[in-house]
C-alpha cells in the first residue's frame, strides 16, 4: 500500500504571542512542532503499513526549516520524506497549497491513500486535505476516527471507515485511492525510537521546487490564492461586567429592572 | 555544567526524558502504591530502543557504553527510581555476558536484551551471602554435559519478570571464593522457580523476589567463562554496574531538587515565596552543588570505563558511594523544604526519600564501598613505596 501523509510545521501554540503594534505573530524564539493533528495522520499511516505492508511517505510544504518536521516524521518510522520549498509557494492560501501538494503527490507516483490531520492548529481551516482530493479527483472522507478494514476482492479495494459526527459516527465505504483526514480519537501517536532518530539524522530530505512538480505558476503563491488576509488582530479584551452586591432579594429586584431595560430600552 | 555530551548521547538523554515525563510521571504514584512492576513504561523503553544503548551494534544495540546507560538511568530516576532500577538491573544481568560471554552466548542473548524483548537479572545474593560474596551456598554440580543447580537466591531485582538470569553458584565448595562459577539460566528451565515477592520501603515499581533452584539441569554451554571464575565475574560486573547505581542515585537527587525548587517558588509564607528566605535558599544551593558534584564523578567514571580502562574499582566505588550519600541527603532536605506537605503521600516528594535509601545499600553497601576505596588507597601507596 502506497501511503502519503501530508504534514505541516506550525508554531507551538502554547507559546504563541501576538505583537500588539503590528498584529502579527511573534515567531522569534517560538518552537516549531508538527501540527498535532498531523501526528495522528502519521501514526495511522504507520499502522496501515503494519496492517497491509507498503511504504509511508511524508510530504510538507514550507520554508527550508520545515525539513525538521519531516525528520521528526522519519524518526517516528516514516520511510521517506519530500519537502516542497520554493519562493513561488510563498503566500499560498489553502487552494494554492492543496494544488502544490496535489502536484507533488501526482509526481511521486502511485498512491493508495493520502492521510492528513483534520486541520492545522495555526490556520484552523480544515481545507487543505479535502482540497488535495479535489485537485486529484479522488474521493475523500474528513474527520475519520477509525479505518476499520480494507476489502480487496480483486476489484477496486475499499476502505470501511468511521467518520465522526456530532452525534456519533457514520460508517462509510470509500474506494481507493482516497484521501482521509483524521481526528485525534483515531489512535495514540507513538514516540520516536532511538534507531528512528539516528536514521532521521542521516536521512536525505528530497526538496522539490515548483518546477520539479510541474505546477502552473499562476495557481501558486499569492497569484493562485483568492483568499487575502486583510488584517490579523487579537480580539478586544472583554470589559468586566457589572457586579450587583447586596441582599439576595434586593439584588434580584435590581437585576430584573436591568433586564427589563435591556429588553425595552 | 556542560559535560560535552555527543550528539547521540544528547539524543539518548532527551528521548528518555520525554518518555519519563510524558508517559512515566502520570503512572508513578499508582504503581508505587500498588507496588507493581511498571510494564507499560518498560515496553515503551524497549520500543524506543533504549535497552540497547550500551550493547554493540552487531548485536542490535546502539554501540554506546556505560555513559549512555547512566544517562538513561539518571533520566528515569528523576521521575521514578523504581523503573530506573528495573532498567539498570537488566544491564546488571547483561554485564557478565558482555564481559565474559562467548561469541555464541552473546549472539544468542544480546539481541533479545538489546531489543528489550527480554529483561535480564543478576542472581548473587543469598540469605547468608550478601556483602560476603564468597559465602554463597547455591551449588552447581557437574553431571556429564550438564550442571545441576540447587539452592536459593533472594532480593533479586527483576526476578520473575526477567527471562535471562546470570547466576553465581559454587562448583567447588572446597575452594571458597575461587570455587564459584557464573551461569546463564533461562526462565522456564525445569527446576527453576520464583519465591516470595518482597514488600519494600522504596523502589516499589520494581520487583524483588527469590529464585529457587531444585535439581535445575542446565547444559554446560550455559557456563560463563570458566569454572571458578564466579568471583571474578561478580567483581568485574560490579565495577561496571556501580556507575549505574550511582546514576540512579544522581537522578533521584536531581528529581527531588527539581521538585523542591519548584515548590519553594510557589509556596508563600509571610507574604513571600519561601525560596526568598536564606534558610531555604542556602539549602537549595547546597543540594544543587552536591548533586552536580555527584554528576561529575559519575560521568567521569562512566567515561573512564568506556575508554577501556579496566582498573576502575576505586573510582567506581567512589561514584556509587558519593552519589548515593548525596541522594539520601538531598531527598531528606527536599522533604524538609516541602514541610508538612512533604511528609504526606499526596505529594510526590516522600517517595524520593524512600527510593534514595536503597542506593546506599545495594551493589555493595556504602561501608563496603569505603572498604574498597580504602584498600585501593593502601595498595596503591604500598606499590609506590616499593618503587
Amino acid at each position: 500500500m502506497n501511503i502519503v501523509v501530508c504534514i505541516k510545521q506550525v508554531p507551538d501554540t502554547t507559546e504563541v504571542r501576538i505583537n500588539p503594534q503590528t498584529n502579527t505573530l511573534i515567531r522569534d524564539g517560538v518552537t516549531s512542532i508538527i501540527n498535532p493533528f498531523d501526528m495522528y495522520a502519521i501514526e495511522e499511516g504507520l499502522r496501515l503499513r503494519e496492517r497491509f505492508g507498503g511504504t509511508v511517505t511524508a510530504i510538507s510544504m514550507g520554508p527550508p526549516q520545515a525539513a525538521v518536521a519531516l525528520r521528526e516524521a522519519i524518526s517516528l518510522g516514516v520511510d521517506d520524506a519530500i519537502l516542497l520549498s520554493d519562493r513561488a509557494f510563498a503566500g499560498s492560501d489553502t487552494l494554492a497549497t492543496s494544488y502544490a501538494l496535489a502536484c507533488a503527490i501526482r509526481k511521486r507516483g502511485k498512491v493508495d491513500v493520502i492521510l492528513c490531520g483534520k486541520q492545522a492548529i495555526d490556520g484552523d481551516t480544515a481545507q487543505v486535505g479535502p482540497g488535495i482530493s479535489v485537485w486529484l479527483k479522488i474521493p475523500q472522507v474528513a474527520f475519520v476516527k477509525k479505518i476499520e478494514d480494507c476489502k480487496d476482492d480483486g476489484g477496486t479495494p475499499v476502505f470501511r471507515v468511521a467518520r465522526m459526527t456530532e452525534e456519533g459516527h457514520d460508517v462509510l465505504d470509500v474506494p481507493l485511492p482516497c484521501l482521509i483526514t483524521v481526528v485525534k480519537e483515531i489512535n495514540e501517536p507513538r514516540l520516536p525510537s532511538l534507531k528512528g532518530m539516528m536514521r532521521a539524522k542521516k536521512a536525505e530530505i528530497v526538496t522539490w521546487t515548483a518546477q520539479d512538480i510541474a505546477a502552473d505558476p499562476k495557481k501558486l503563491g499569492l497569484d493562485g490564492s483568492p483568499t487575502q488576509v486583510m488584517r490579523i488582530f487579537s480580539p478586544p479584551v472583554r470589559e468586566g461586567g457589572q457586579k450587583l452586591v447586596g441582599e439576595p432579594a434586593e439584588v434580584a429586584l435590581r437585576l430584573a429592572e436591568k433586564l427589563k431595560e435591556f429588553i425595552h430600552p | 555544567m556542560d559535560y560535552l555530551l555527543t550528539e547521540e548521547q544528547i539524543m539518548v538523554r532527551d528521548l528518555t526524558r520525554k518518555i519519563a515525563e510524558e508517559k512515566l510521571r502520570p503512572l508513578v504514584a499508582e504503581y508505587d502504591a500498588k507496588e507493581e512492576f511498571c510494564w507499560p513504561v518498560i515496553k515503551l523503553l524497549a520500543e524506543a530502543d533504549l535497552f540497547g544503548v550500551y550493547i554493540e551494534e552487531k548485536y542490535g544495540g546502539m554501540g554506546g557504553g556505560v555513559m549512555e546507560l547512566c544517562l538513561v538511568t539518571e533520566e528515569l530516576s528523576r521521575v521514578c527510581g523504581g523503573v530506573a532500577v528495573s532498567y539498570a538491573a537488566s544491564a546488571l544481568g547483561t554485564d557478565p555476558l558482555l564481559l565474559f560471554g562467548s561469541e555464541e552466548q552473546k549472539g544468542k542473548y544480546l539481541p533479545q536484551i538489546a531489543s528489550g524483548k527480554k529483561l535480564a537479572a543478576f542472581g548473587l545474593t543469598e540469605p547468608n551471602a550478601g556483602s560476603d560474596a564468597g559465602a554463597i551456598e547455591t551449588t552447581a554440580k557437574k553431571s556429564g554435559d550438564y550442571y545441576i543447580l540447587n539452592g536459593m537466591k533472594h532480593f533479586i531485582t527483576n526476578a520473575g519478570e526477567a527471562e535471562i538470569y546470570t547466576i553465581i553458584a559454587m562448583t567447588d565448595k572446597t575452594k571458597g571464593q575461587r570455587g564459584s562459577s557464573a551461569f546463564i539460566v533461562e526462565k522456564g528451565t525445569p527446576g527453576f522457580t520464583f519465591g516470595k515477592k518482597e514488600e519494600k520501603l522504596g523502589i516499589r515499581t520494581s520487583v524483588t523476589r527469590e529464585l529457587i533452584f531444585q535439581d535445575c539441569k542446565i547444559h554446560k554451554s550455559q557456563l560463563l567463562g570458566k569454572e571458578g571464575l564466579g568471583f571474578v565475574v561478580t567483581m568485574k560486573t560490579f565495577d561496571m554496574s556501580r556507575p549505574g547505581v550511582a546514576a540512579q542515585a544522581l537522578g533521584i537527587a536531581q528529581g527531588a531538587l527539581d521538585l523542591a525548587l519548584d515548590y519553594s517558588r510557589q509556596r508563600q509564607q509571610f507574604g513571600k515565596p519561601i525560596c526568598s528566605f536564606q534558610g531555604i535558599k542556602f539549602m537549595l544551593a547546597d543540594m544543587a552543588t552536591q548533586t552536580e558534584a555527584a554528576r561529575g564523578l559519575v560521568y567521569g567514571v562512566a567515561r573512564m570505563i568506556d575508554s577501556g580502562n579496566t582498573k576502575v574499582s576505586k573510582e567506581s566505588a567512589m561514584a556509587k558511594m558519593f552519589a548515593s550519600d548525596v541522594a539520601m541527603k538531598v531527598t531528606t532536605d527536599a522533604v524538609q523544604i516541602f514541610g508538612g506537605y512533604g511528609y504526606m503521600r499526596d505529594y510526590p516528594i516522600e517517595k524520593y526519600m524512600r527510593d534514595a535509601k536503597i542506593t546506599q545499600i545495594y551493589e555493595g553497601t556504602n561501608q563496603i564501598q569505603r572498604e574498597i576505596i580504602g584498600n585501593s588507597l593502601i595498595k596503591e601507596s604500598l606499590a609506590q613505596s616499593k618503587e
